[in-house]
């Protein structure tokens, strides 16, 4: 099963590479990391997106909360929560295509923010399954780039993952 | 008044408390070493070689329950560290490293002697630091301090650039630490508590299995007092060793890979295993799913990590040992378990640990010897491979910090250093190495640390010109295709200790032993006794890989 966990660290140097070693080290599986820096910019948040059973699962956070860097971790999966991903594609749009492609764009509620001559580039943001129907949908139009951010997610209501 | 940060960095280790200091210098620790020059408290011990200087501090660590602290210098100084620090990190040992770096605006230019120590040594230390700013070193040093001696202990690195300890600093030690995720549980959770006491009640067989947490934690004294209330047997680890009296009645040694077969059987036999400070590595559990099948596990360790990472744990207690087991003997009513250690006691009669005294000089009788000569009034050190295992099969540990070995990294070339280590720090005791002839091999350089310090080591080689356990493997798991372990030259350790103005013994039998061993124990001086042993003599009991430890040959 795939797990999401906030985890918030200590904006330190080398905290990215202490996080991303004890992945590999021990074998786990990172599907996605995304970090940034919080109100606070003396703490960073990162969003790993993690694989495995509730065993592993249980020894990634007991790991993680090893590293003196690492204030918190709050695994959101269970929780209610709302989730984001950006993804910015480039698809090849010739006059025929462009209009077809606008018209996904607005179906997914996502922008245009480059109109160049011989390709479109689109920007969304959503759920990792809007995400990936987005990239579904334009598939047939020559995707020549894409990149997607990795998902952040945040605690609905009164809940907060905050130091405090 | 401002001073270097050098300076600083040695006024925050008087601060401390540190007395001692191993290292070797170097160009880019340049400014510590003229700041050490300065230092009135601190004893700076040259060794040769900065393995050693990382492993005696281990061992001076390992020895006196204090902080261990070694520096050298940028790369090849400071990759030379890195084997000792992995050894004091598999064994939670609190260590602190300080290593030069090339000045801040050469890092990352490959410059001369560069190497990223930091990240080198983040999958083996505690924490680490490339101290970029000088005004933060004492800061850094309060948490390095803090962070290697409290919890589970383990090593901390600091990396300096050489013009950051030049920088001048107004020297303020901070007295509180902002360390927003670090905080070590030491109290157990009091309904687990009361929950193991219920457990611990309706056992019928128990037994307890104490690591090396016990003796970090200083709960010796707690665990005999625990193990006598509820009667259960105690099974140790390699590093658990010393923390219950080797020859009080409860006490069943060492299991696992290579331990007694009554140990093994009592775990296999149990409905209730106790560990404390103890982490189910693969050398105690052999095949996992026939590790003390029929019992209830309760687990008490201060890293929550090591809980449900390899057994299923019945029920955890997140706390330091001590703490854990004072609330624990207030809870647990005691017990008698009549039953249970008669049948252990069978065992033991049925089982005993034993070797064939016929054919040649045998390794274990060494070890016996020593111990019978110095009613194991000593601290051993060992190296790792078979003599280790002789040596704590026979030799009984009676007190905590007794035994200085290597067990989870399993480091050759540790006992030299680690026992020069424990000798600086325990200097009106008796310390005694017992190595092989290819672990001191890897480390007798410092055998002019040793001289220089005239440091009394009573060294004793259990030299079957081979690698012995690598041969024992190959015996067993290669159909007895001998591939490199055969020395065929192999120095005359009895003439080298002359040479390092120590006395050098060789004995080939049990009675020439028997004969210098007062002479070896009550004249002053260090020795070296290269013991001929029998070549071909194995480990036993051992479980064969993939088997249950009930199923020792």
């Amino acid at each position: 099963m795939r797990h999401t966990l906030a985890v918030l660290v200590e904006n330190n140097p080398g905290v990215l590479a202490r996080v991303a070693g004890l992945f590999s080290r021990r074998g786990f599986n990172i599907d996605s990391l995304a970090v940034g820096r919080t109100d606070d910019p003396a703490i960073s948040r990162m969003t790993i997106v993690v694989e495995g059973d509730n065993r592993t699962l249980e020894q990634v956070t007991k790991q993680l909360h090893k590293l003196v860097d690492v204030i918190k971790i709050t695994d959101v999966t269970e929780e209610p929560h709302v989730e984001r991903e950006l993804v910015m594609v480039k698809v090849l749009a010739d006059r025929a295509a462009r209009l077809e492609i606008m018209q996904i764009a607005d179906v997914f509620r996502a922008k245009i923010v480059d109109f160049g001559p011989k390709t479109l580039t689109l920007e969304a943001t959503g759920t990792e399954e809007k995400i990936n129907a987005l990239e579904e949908a334009l598939r047939p139009y020559t995707i020549k780039e894409l990149m997607r951010t990795g998902k952040i997610a945040m605690l609905r209501g009164a809940k907060y993952t905050t130091v405090k | 008044m401002e001073i270097t940060a050098a300076e600083a960095l040695v006024r925050c280790l008087e601060l401390e408390g540190v007395e001692l200091v191993f290292g070797y210098p170097g160009g880019a620790i340049l400014p510590v070493y003229d700041a050490l020059y300065s230092a009135k408290k601190i004893k700076h011990v040259l060794t040769r070689h900065e393995q050693g200087a990382a492993h005696a501090a281990s061992g001076y660590a390992r020895a006196t329950g204090r902080v261990g602290v070694c520096m050298a210098t940028s790369g090849p100084g400071a990759t030379n560290l890195v084997t000792g620090i992995a050894n004091a990190y598999m064994d939670s040992i609190p260590l602190v490293c300080i290593t030069g770096q090339v000045p801040t605006v050469q890092v990352g230019t490959d410059a001369f002697q560069e190497v990223d120590i930091t990240g080198i040594t983040m999958p083996i230390v505690k924490h680490n630091y490339l101290v970029k700013d000088p005004e933060q070193l004492p800061s850094i040093m309060k948490k390095a301090f803090h962070i290697a001696t409290t919890g589970r202990p383990g090593p901390v690195l600091i990396d300096l650039p050489r013009d950051v300890q030049e920088k001048k600093i107004k020297f303020n030690y901070p007295e509180k630490l902002h360390l927003p995720g670090y905080k070590p549980t030491y109290k157990g959770h009091p309904s687990q508590v009361a929950n193991a006491a219920k457990l611990i009640r309706e056992s019928r067989r128990p037994v307890i299995y104490a690591g090396g947490g016990v003796i970090n934690s200083g709960a010796s004294g707690e665990l005999l007092e625990f193990a006598e209330k509820i009667s259960a047997p105690v099974v140790n680890t390699l590093m658990g060793l010393g923390s219950i009296p080797g020859d009080h009645p409860l006490s069943l040694g060492m299991l696992g890979l290579h331990g007694a077969r009554y140990a093994n059987l009592a775990v296999s036999s149990c409905d209730l295993l106790v560990a404390v400070g103890a982490r189910f590595d693969d050398r105690v559990t052999g095949k996992l799913e026939a590790f003390a099948p029929q019992a209830n596990v309760i687990h008490i360790d201060i890293d929550p990590a090591e809980i449900g990472k390899n057994v299923i744990t019945r029920l955890p207690i997140v706390g330091d040992t001590k703490t854990v087991l004072r609330a624990l003997l207030e809870k647990v009513e005691p017990k008698e378990n009549q039953e249970w250690l008669e049948q252990v006691e069978k065992w033991k009669k049925e089982y005993p640990l034993t070797y064939n005294k016929d054919g040649g000089f045998k390794p274990q009788c060494v070890v016996e010897k020593i111990y019978q000569y110095t009613k194991g009034q000593v601290v051993v050190s060992t190296d790792v491979g078979q003599h280790q295992m002789w040596a704590v099969q026979y030799f009984k540990f009676n007190r905590p910090r007794g035994l200085i070995t290597s067990g989870g990294l399993g480091c050759m070339g540790f006992g030299l250093p680690g026992a020069i280590g424990a000798q600086i720090g325990r200097p009106d005791e008796t310390v005694v190495l017992i190595s092989g002839d290819g672990s001191f091999q890897m480390t007798m350089t410092e055998l002019a640390t040793t001289a220089e310090q005239n440091l009394p080591l009573k060294i004793f080689i259990l030299n079957n010109r081979r690698l012995g356990m690598v041969r024992q493997l190959q015996e067993f798991y290669c159909d007895k295709r001998y591939m490199a372990v055969d020395f065929q030259f192999i120095p005359d350790f009895a003439a080298l200790a002359g040479i390092y103005g120590m006395r050098g013994y060789t004995v080939t039998t049990e009675q020439q032993l028997v004969d210098i061993l007062p002479e070896i124990f009550d004249r002053p001086g260090g020795v070296i006794v290269n013991c001929l042993i029998d070549e071909e003599e194995n480990v036993m009991p051992m479980v064969l890989a993939g088997r249950g430890i009930d199923e020792s040959i």
